[in-house]
């Protein structure tokens, strides 16, 4: 008979073998399911995995790393606190949109001046959104104790809904010749967000994931406020005891997760999707929770495990073009690999053995 | 060897990675006998019993009941052969009455009516009444154990174990519970005492087995050692003498006027208007059973629960709004009793833990940014200094034994030099050695011109270290009295007697 044995300390190996042992798990069961499907196994997972990297267009797919993995980063490095602390933001992708909408509008209030100051007050303007819609749930909880699980999670539906309201009303591109959607952002220079250097997917939301890579490792591994942070996460009593509101710290974690994914949304409505449309929304909310347990809620793990996952996006793209895979490949990959990534979790907490029964 | 003995173990050893827990035991427990089983934490008393219990398989010896072989693979078969115990801490569902409980506990529940009757049979014989129909949470510490002890004794055990059954109740309620334990030993039932309370064996007992570090150092009649005799033979060598000298009462720190506090949960005691005056170098003795607003009054006092304006003052200044950091600050440091969890953080390191509450006095974060090298230092001295038994700073708190991180929770405390350190069961589960030395420090503190409180459910360790003492009862704090001249009995009283439990009429 088997056991599991609570371990008394999680031991480094294991913490750096589980991603790694989940992502082949993913590969493994991927290819089964491809098989059944009457795809060939090896063949699908080497276009998903390998040939955005290396394939015969990889010219084309390559910069498209950094597009992708810049917001998943930018926004798991904020949900990755506020999960340290045990509080539980599952609405980035509400805060995304917020702070895209937020940023879109400043731009478009001013178009078409041009001046240096757009920009800059556009990113204001999204961490601004993103840091209101987070707000929400926090003052719930502090004031009533609602959940912020639910709570964020519903106002992800009511922030499409708002996205969709101003695609096609109050944001409604007057040129577009009645389409839904606003006005084109990276044609208007003042407010744009492009390559900066080609061929490589660097944009301002790239640049600002690396700052916030930066900030997060100080915040967490420097700073007193970190440390109570992990406290919190830890042993609540305990990080009372040293002096931490609890009212204070839900505020701190879902303001700053709510402004870092309102970034992530004002970059991406200014550069790679452009305009504010019904569907403005893409999921990034969402898949940074997976990138941040996946990236062990550290950093550079967070680093890591966003550019798999963009990978995952990419290689799902290219498999559905070139393989004819449906569209709901990436989802599954993706859902597969938290769902691996929570199961050999436990093997960091408790070791398996075999008892022996007399 | 008597061929009459109920129990006997011939050579039992385990070993634990890294230590031998129990080393060749042998010892028997006669019918009839409150048999004590005497030693320090750590001693292997724990381990001896569970092997007993069918909790631990022995990896040599052997063990005998009633004189056939025993050999329980689990606490069923142990039952079953006629092994009761009686654990230290109670597993009890609060929500559920007593009957329903004990129905739980058993291995072959009789129906209810019949359960019923059985235990009123019972609790009439053993002076142990109980109302089966009560829920556990209404109960007291007291009566909870007689639960216990009735669910143990409807298995009709030949050999009752009992773990260190005294330590939750008051005086009298320990008086009760020996007449019981008398009146079944009469009946012919053994008694396996666990206790490190020497004069309470030497009161009650028939026989000592005394263990330590895992070896049986002697098996004696307690009634013909004195308690300094055993002691010496428990830890191995004299006990320190603690030293009470060099402190003279100073100007008042810490008041605490008319504080009043809702319970903060249901399960939750409420404070009722406390007062208390502490001076400098005094040490002021709390007593009283736990889940009395213990905690609470910790917490009150330590910044996390803050109160109305003026009801905690420092030095004059007013610190009821403040919280836990702006305390500390101002001098008013506490270490509370769950080490882990409360005091510590389980999954950090000493270092991380130093820095929770050393901060703001030791300056480690100026800016907010830590200062690893000097909490690395501080750290190492509260190690040195309290003689932590660990293999560095970088070790997880939760990987340290509950005495070591309990003489490192103190010492972090200790070592920021406050102006009043308020401690809840300081030496709670820790060895006779590193007891010593905490209450050593303690005293040394206030002998240093800082206040100490002490809030504890041990009444010989509020003796030692108070110079006055008070109850908190029902979240109501007595009056101060002078340590000096006051009897167990009138302690007793002031923590309320026996709580008012239903009252035992035992016949012994």
């Amino acid at each position: 008979m088997w056991t599991l044995e609570p371990r008394s300390d999680a031991p480094l190996l294991w913490q750096l073998a589980t991603p790694v042992m989940a992502v082949i798990a993913t590969m493994l069961t991927g290819a089964l399911l491809f098989g059944l499907m009457g795809y060939d196994p090896v063949a699908a997972i080497r276009t998903i995995f390998w040939d955005p990297l290396f394939g015969a267009s990889a010219g084309y797919s390559r910069p498209q790393l950094l597009v992708k993995a810049g917001p998943l980063i930018l926004i798991a490095c904020g949900l990755a606190v506020g999960f340290r602390a045990g509080i539980w933001n599952i609405g980035a992708e509400g805060q995304y949109i917020m702070g895209g909408i937020a940023g879109a509008a400043v731009a478009l209030a001013a178009y078409p001046a041009e001046g240096w100051w757009i920009f800059p007050a556009m990113i204001v303007a999204g961490a601004a959104g993103g840091w209101a819609w987070g707000m929400i749930p926090a003052l719930l909880r502090n004031w009533f104790g609602a959940s912020e699980i639910l709570v964020s999670l519903m106002l992800v539906y009511v922030a499409q809904k708002i996205a969709a309201w101003m695609a096609f009303g109050p944001m409604r591109n007057p040129e577009g010749f009645g389409m839904p959607g606003s006005r084109n952002l990276s044609q208007y220079p003042a407010a744009a967000n492009p390559e900066m250097v080609p061929g490589t997917g660097i944009h301002w939301g790239v640049i600002a994931a690396a700052f916030a890579v930066f900030g997060v490792w100080v915040l967490m591994s420097r700073h007193i406020r970190g440390l109570q942070i992990r406290a919190a996460g830890e042993a609540p009593r305990a990080a009372r005891f040293a002096g931490v509101r609890p009212s204070a710290l839900v505020a701190f974690c879902l303001g700053l997760s709510g402004a870092l994914a309102g970034m992530a949304g004002l970059f991406e409505a200014a550069g790679p999707a452009g305009q504010i449309t019904d569907s403005f929304g893409s999921g990034y909310g969402f898949t940074a929770i997976i990138v941040a347990f996946l990236g062990r809620l550290h950093p550079v793990g967070i680093v890591l495990a966003g550019l798999l996952m963009a990978l995952t996006y990419i290689g799902g793209d290219i498999a559905q073009l070139m393989l004819q895979m449906p569209a709901a490949t990436v989802q599954v990959f993706q859902g597969m690999l938290l769902f691996y990534l929570l199961g050999f979790d436990l093997l960091t907490r408790y070791r398996i053995r075999r008892r022996i029964t007399a | 060897m008597s061929d009459n003995a109920i129990f006997r173990a011939e050579g039992l050893s385990k070993t634990y990675p890294g230590v031998k827990a129990n080393d060749a035991i042998s010892f028997e427990v006669r019918p009839g006998d409150i048999h004590a089983l005497l030693g320090e934490n750590g001693a292997g008393k724990s381990t001896l019993v569970k092997t007993i219990y069918g909790l631990v398989r022995p990896d040599e010896g052997r063990m005998w009941l009633d004189g056939q072989p025993f050999d329980p693979a689990d606490p069923h078969a142990a039952r079953a052969a006629g092994v009761g115990m009686v654990f230290q801490h109670f597993s009890l569902f609060d929500a559920m009455s007593v009957a329903e409980n004990i129905a739980l506990g058993l291995d072959h529940p009789p129906p209810r009516r019949e359960l019923a009757s059985r235990i009123a049979t019972l609790s009439e014989e053993y002076g142990l009444p109980l109302n089966p129909a009560r829920r556990i949470a209404d109960l007291s510490a007291g009566e909870r154990q007689r639960v216990e002890i009735i669910r143990a004794l409807l298995g009709n055990p030949r050999l009752l174990i009992m773990d260190e059954p005294t330590s939750v109740l008051t005086p009298q309620e320990a008086e009760i519970l020996f007449a019981t334990l008398r009146k079944l030993a009469a009946n012919g039932t053994s008694i396996l005492y666990i206790s490190h309370k020497l004069e309470e064996i030497r009161a009650n007992c028939d026989h000592a087995t005394i263990l330590r570090g895992g070896r049986v150092i002697d098996s004696t009649d307690p009634r013909a050692h004195s308690a300094r005799e055993l002691a010496a033979m428990m830890v191995g060598g004299e006990m320190r003498e603690i030293d009470r000298s060099g402190r003279s009462p100073g100007a008042e720190l810490l008041a605490v006027r008319d504080l009043t506090l809702a319970a903060q949960s249901v399960d939750g005691t409420s404070l009722k208007s406390v007062s208390l005056q502490v001076h400098a170098g005094e040490v002021l003795a709390i007593g009283g059973v736990a889940g009395n607003g213990q905690e609470e009054l910790l917490s009150a006092l330590s910044g996390e629960i803050p109160s109305p304006a003026g009801t905690v003052t420092l030095e004059g200044a007013d610190l009821a709004r403040m919280g836990p950091k702006q305390r500390r600050r101002a001098g008013l440091l506490a270490a509370p009793e769950d080490r882990l969890g409360h005091a510590a953080v389980p999954g950090f390191s000493l270092t991380d833990n130093a820095l929770l509450t050393a901060t703001v006095r030791q300056g480690l974060a100026p800016g907010g940014m830590i200062r690893h090298g000097a909490a690395r230092d501080f750290t190492q001295k509260v190690i040195a200094e309290f003689d932590v038994r660990t293999p560095g700073p970088d070790t997880a708190a939760r990987a340290l034994s509950g005495g070591n991180l309990q003489k490192f929770v103190i010492g972090r405390e200790v070592l920021q030099a406050p102006r009043v350190l308020v401690v809840n069961q300081p030496t709670w589960g820790v060895d006779a050695g590193a007891a010593a030395a905490i209450r050593q420090a303690l005293l040394n503190l206030a002998a240093g011109g800082a206040c100490v409180i002490v809030i504890s459910q041990d009444l010989d360790e509020l003796l030692e270290l108070g110079d006055r003492f008070c109850a908190l009862n029902g979240g109501q704090l007595s009056d101060p009295r002078p340590v000096e001249g006051l009897s167990l009995d009138e302690i007793g009283l002031m923590l309320g007697g026996a709580h008012g439990t239903e009252v035992a009429h035992v016949d012994a």
